[in-house]
């Protein structure tokens, strides 16, 4: 079974998997190492990283000197294709015309989708992160802990591999011997801040990407993860003989053609195909999930692009996938006589508690990196160092102001040069031309640093998605509509992280940016972090969410929802790998269930 | 642009957040598929100046334009002079983008290329590509600095810091320039090994 065509389908599948990320790629490779018959469905295009990623190109090789244009938002050697914060045909709307109440929605048509450009970064929620309202009364409690989560983290990181070191820090849980990667040394200017930013009582320590700092042990791993399964032990061992380590040169968002980082298409997808249980029909815009009289999914309908006809593929078992905004959509478009508002809605909550990750950054300038001796700082093609949230006990004695924390991701080092290669040098030198602009321009290369922050964003009830009621995509399906709010947990926390990269800037002996004090100003506009959660919230109460702890919609048993759109709190966390491990646990549920004849 | 926001301004610009915001949302409900290189272009090939839309530059535009950036990025001991290395035609793709933002600096240039035209008839009874270098520094030490510069030449500085950055973003991306700037990664390697003795001695931190 393989890439297949609108007309190859099967007459029916057990399980059909609607997205091909983190999500949906999880999903589909635990069904298929377990024998289950999968069909995947991508709205966009196949994808081949091997082949089409652009390793070693310099900018001067790409037009416009690889500068970002709306055709490529994160540059032109960016992995994503036809995609970004707006894709061409296929619109959303928002509520408000106001900045502030904007939601960007990012979104990818390719095979593996997001997976393909994001940043690796692969941080364990902690045992706080599943109970915040019982720690300090806000949001909402998931319906399962750590500890039962824990053991899906242990299996996602020696699946996909992760690098990094465990800390012992508070909430910040450690892994098992084996499960991490040694992390790569850290940079000039991420040592020195390690150096200074501990006398300000601020840990910079390793952070966790999904990046291959050595090759995967092929030999130990696979029994490790498929106690029992042989078939897919070997179908595994093979897999992670074809991936190589990192050779520490090429940013991570172009994807790898060596498959040293983690991508749905080079870790998830080669060993599911290679089972022959995976069928994978691209370009397939789902359009809506098909319910039989009994109110069971019988299947799904999609429009192939390529034809613009409308097709109808059946399965025991339907997952979205799709993103949890794009899921939503999927599931306010299932209407039917009996689904008047939308598919597994009955608690009136599908599309509601959208949320993304507090994003504020602030950058500087640092004498001590001037003239810093020539040497190769490209590393593992994105961050090695970060400070998780260190302010714990400060905030639940109520010191700060705001009721969850943030970790900071570090920008440094002497990138290729591109166009901000010298820009604002004239702010230094008091602009001039000719030799002794070179001499500047070697003088200042690679000494400033910029810090983001990225903070826990509380769900709130002013940032939900609907269906706009007139506006329709290219296709033909109801767009989105968003309403989004941040509260002052936010936008304080923001402010807390202006004026932590003071201190930290300050402390290198840098001279920081003007920072901004109410935090309104430096918040990222909702949607631009990425990290979109929630909307299809699991719970514990089927009239206060949309799913149970196994991603199952509580109004439809055989239908599930595996990507971030089950998540009732957003932590400071990444939230990849926790969608990962979520969508692992919910599929092996979804296994038991179905040996037992439930569904 | 005081010094702060100048500094934020340009870290911002070091990691492309600024160039994407304003891409980003230029591109709010604008179609943009088919005009410039799309939304799904050929990663993998190599491109030059002219493979995807027309440039602009005329023929005393790009010997202005020549002159100006050999000016701001002369030949020394360390790496050739900008126009040695094509930057002039990146300029002309840069001016010539079909993209929001570039149609502003494309005017910014085309006029500041005529203004440094007519400045140096005006001095020296000459084009700028035909001064002698003390004529043409005479001329580029009046606007090089946007906070010095007199108030008759605000607007020339405003044109020559948008050329100094095109100019300079061209050089620094080429071999010859990543090799002056002292960039010397993009090569594959078996182990990462952090900073050098020297860097960390540099650093105060062996």
């Amino acid at each position: 079974m393989p890439h297949i065509t609108s007309s190859k389908t099967q007459p029916t599948y057990d399980v059909i998997v609607v997205g091909s990320g983190a999500g949906g790629g999880q999903t589909a490779y635990t069904l298929t190492m377990e024998g289950a018959k999968v069909l995947m469905l991508e709205a966009g295009r196949n994808y081949d990283p091997v082949k089409e990623t652009p390793m070693f190109q310099t900018n001067a090789q790409a037009p416009l000197r690889g500068a970002s244009t709306p055709d490529k938002p994160f540059g032109f050697h960016d992995s994503t294709v036809d995609g970004g914060w707006q894709v061409p045909g296929e619109p959303y709307t928002s509520a408000s015309s106001d900045p502030a109440q904007k939601f960007w929605w990012w979104r990818a048509r390719m095979l593996g989708g997001r997976t393909n450009h994001w940043g690796r970064i692969s941080l364990r929620n902690g045992p706080y992160d599943f109970k915040p309202y019982s720690r300090d009364g806000l949001g909402m409690d998931w319906p399962l802990s750590y500890e039962d989560l824990a053991p899906y983290y242990d299996k996602t990181e020696m699946l996909v591999g992760i690098y990094g070191t465990n800390t012992g820090l508070e909430n910040t849980p450690d892994s098992p011997d084996g499960c991490l990667l040694p992390p790569p040394k850290m940079r000039a200017g991420e040592l020195l801040a390690q150096h200074r930013a501990k006398k300000l009582g601020i840990p910079v320590t390793h952070i966790h990407r999904a990046v291959l700092s050595v090759k995967q042990d092929a030999d130990k791993l696979p029994a490790k993860i498929h106690p029992k399964n042989v078939k897919a032990q070997r179908v595994l061992a093979q897999a992670m003989r074809e991936r190589q380590a990192c050779f520490w040169a090429t940013p991570c968002g172009r994807g790898c053609s060596i498959k040293a980082n983690y991508q749905s298409t080079t870790v998830h997808l080669p060993p599911a195909l290679a089972t022959g249980n995976l069928d994978i029909l691209t370009d397939a815009m789902v359009r809506a999930v098909i319910v039989d009289d009994s109110g069971k999914a019988t299947g799904v309908s999609y429009i192939d692009r390529k034809t613009k006809q409308e097709y109808t593929v059946k399965a025991r078992v339907v997952v979205l996938a799709a993103s949890s905004a794009e899921s939503v959509r999927i599931l306010l478009n299932s209407k039917s006589p009996r689904f008047p508002n939308g598919l597994a809605n009955s608690s009136g909550l599908v599309g509601k508690y959208i949320m993304d990750t507090v994003g504020a950054r602030l950058g500087g300038q640092i004498p001590a990196l001037e003239n810093l001796p020539v040497h190769n700082e490209d590393g593992a093609g994105g961050a090695h160092v970060y400070v998780p949230w260190w302010l714990y006990k400060e905030q639940h004695a109520g010191k700060l102001g705001f009721a969850r924390g943030y970790h900071i991701e570090f920008e440094s080092g002497r990138r290729m040069p591109g166009m901000g290669a010298t820009g604002g040098v004239e702010s230094l030198t008091g602009g001039n031309y000719g030799k002794q602009f070179k001499e500047d321009a070697r003088r200042y290369y690679g000494s400033f640093m910029g810090f983001a922050g990225r903070g826990e964003m509380i769900p709130n009830d002013d940032s939900f998605c609907e269906l706009d009621p007139t506006v329709k995509d290219k296709w033909g399906i109801p767009v989105l509509r968003f309403h989004w709010k941040w509260s002052e947990h936010e936008t304080r926390q923001a402010a807390h992280m202006q004026k932590t990269f003071v201190e930290i800037i300050e402390s290198m002996g840098g001279k920081a940016g003007k920072p901004d004090a109410t935090g309104a100003q430096a918040i990222e506009p909702g949607g631009k972090i990425i990290h979109e959660v929630g909307g299809t919230i699991m719970g514990a109460d089927p009239k206060k969410s949309v799913t149970n702890q196994w991603c199952q919609t509580w109004d439809v048993k055989n239908l599930f929802v595996t990507d971030g759109g089950a998540f009732c709190s957003n932590a400071d966390k990444n939230p990849t790998l926790t969608i990962m491990a979520l969508a692992w646990r919910s599929t092996d549920y979804m296994l038991e269930e179905m040996r037992k004849g439930n569904l | 642009m005081d010094r702060r926001s100048a500094i934020k301004w340009m870290l911002t610009a070091a990691a492309s957040v600024a160039v994407m915001d304003r891409a980003a949302m230029a591109a709010e409900g604008t179609a943009t598929a088919g005009v410039g290189y799309g939304t799904d272009p050929d990663l993998v090939k190599v491109y030059k100046p002219g493979d995807v839309w027309p440039l602009t530059f005329n023929a005393t535009q790009r010997r202005s334009a020549t002159a100006l950036c050999d000016v701001i990025i002369p030949a020394d001991d360390k790496s050739p002079a900008a126009s040695k290395v094509g930057v002039p035609d990146f300029v002309d793709e840069w001016i010539s983008a079909p993209y929001p933002g570039h149609d502003a600096d494309k005017k910014t240039v085309l006029e500041g290329l005529a203004w440094i035209d007519a400045e140096a008839q005006k001095r020296f009874s000459n084009d700028f590509a035909d001064l002698v270098l003390k004529q043409k520094s005479a001329i580029c030490d009046d606007i090089c600095s946007y906070g010095k510069a007199k108030p008759e030449f605000k607007q020339a500085a405003q044109f020559f810091r948008k050329f100094r950055d095109l100019t300079a973003g061209g050089f620094y991306s080429t071999p010859e320039g990543m090799k002056d700037i002292g960039y010397v990664g993009n090569v594959a390697i078996t182990t990462y090994e952090g900073p050098t003795p020297e860097a960390l001695k540099h650093l105060g931190l062996a």
